[in-house]
């Protein structure tokens, strides 16, 4: 077992176990806070596959931005004197039961597929040498060459832009 | 699906990936919290870009753009699930101010 494949399980571990504090905990402020541990392991785990710009996006938007929103709305929507701040409602056996049949269904289609075990092993995803992840990603996002993804890009900034006057509109005081 | 300790193997990325998926998606039926079932939604879409970086990685089929297809996916998911946060914790909000509730089997002016 090399040290990369240990790193990985490692960050696998806390990451499965952060993720069950966040559906687990009886206080949502503390499963707001394993949310943080959850996207930092994730970040890891890009690192790990060589998505380097992901892992930078991730730490950005996800541990910083989100959790920061996430903390705010817990902070305006506080509900005094309520101990146990994050219950389960009484569907949480049927939810048991319907993710342990969808994880089941994911695991026998990546078994099942012959597309994954053809291209299944081996990890060689890395870029030809010298070439940098965030330039080849940036090159991919803005050129405009044939191939590139200028124009998802420019509707993914008009997505943002209905995003923050949608959010805007809908929480001011009226 | 193939799952080695001496490497990484695809199978480990989708297992993870899979794993994760799950709790989120018990976290986003199981709850009362509105703010819990969208902490249960971020979970499910880290789980997917999980999945996407991992094909990315172990693409060896070599489309147009390289490896990195998975990747540029990754960030659109980013990018929309950021702005889904922001609307669904500003519609949180303003639910809030209106009924004194974020608890989810309150909320039900749509139901007939």
């Amino acid at each position: 077992m090399d040290l990369a494949t240990l790193i990985f399980w490692l960050i696998a571990l806390v990451l499965v176990v952060a993720a069950l504090m966040v559906v687990g905990l009886r206080n949502i402020v503390h499963s707001a806070l394993a949310l943080v541990v959850v996207f930092a392991m994730a970040a890891g785990i890009y690192v790990l596959l060589n998505a380097e710009f992901i892992a930078i996006v991730q730490i950005l938007i996800y541990a910083g931005a989100v959790t920061i929103l996430i903390l705010f709305a817990l902070m305006l929507t506080r509900i005094g004197g309520v101990q146990r701040t994050n219950p389960t409602n009484r569907l949480w056996g049927a939810a048991v039961v319907i993710c342990a049949l969808v994880g089941a269904s994911i695991l026998y289609a990546a078994t099942n597929s012959h597309v994954l075990i053809a291209s299944g092993s081996n990890g060689a995803g890395q870029l030809p040498s010298g070439v940098n992840n965030v330039v080849a990603i940036g090159q991919l996002l803005y050129s405009p060459s044939t191939y590139s993804y200028v124009l998802p890009f420019e509707v993914a900034s008009l997505v943002l832009l209905v995003a923050i006057v949608g959010a805007v509109v809908i929480g001011r005081e009226d | 699906m193939e799952i080695a300790l001496d490497r990484i193997t695809s199978g480990d990325v989708l297992l993870l990936g899979a794993v994760l998926f799950c709790i989120g998606l018990y976290g986003a039926i199981a709850k009362h919290n509105a703010i819990a079932v969208l902490m249960g939604i971020e979970i499910m879409l880290n789980a997917i870009n999980i999945t996407m970086v991992g094909f990315s990685f172990f693409n060896q089929v070599k489309p147009y753009a390289g490896y990195l297809t998975g990747q540029i996916f990754a960030i659109f998911i980013i990018t929309v699930a950021a702005a889904e946060a922001a609307v669904a914790l500003a519609m949180i909000i303003a639910i809030y101010r209106k009924r004194d509730t974020v608890d989810m089997s309150n909320i039900d002016m749509l139901k007939f």
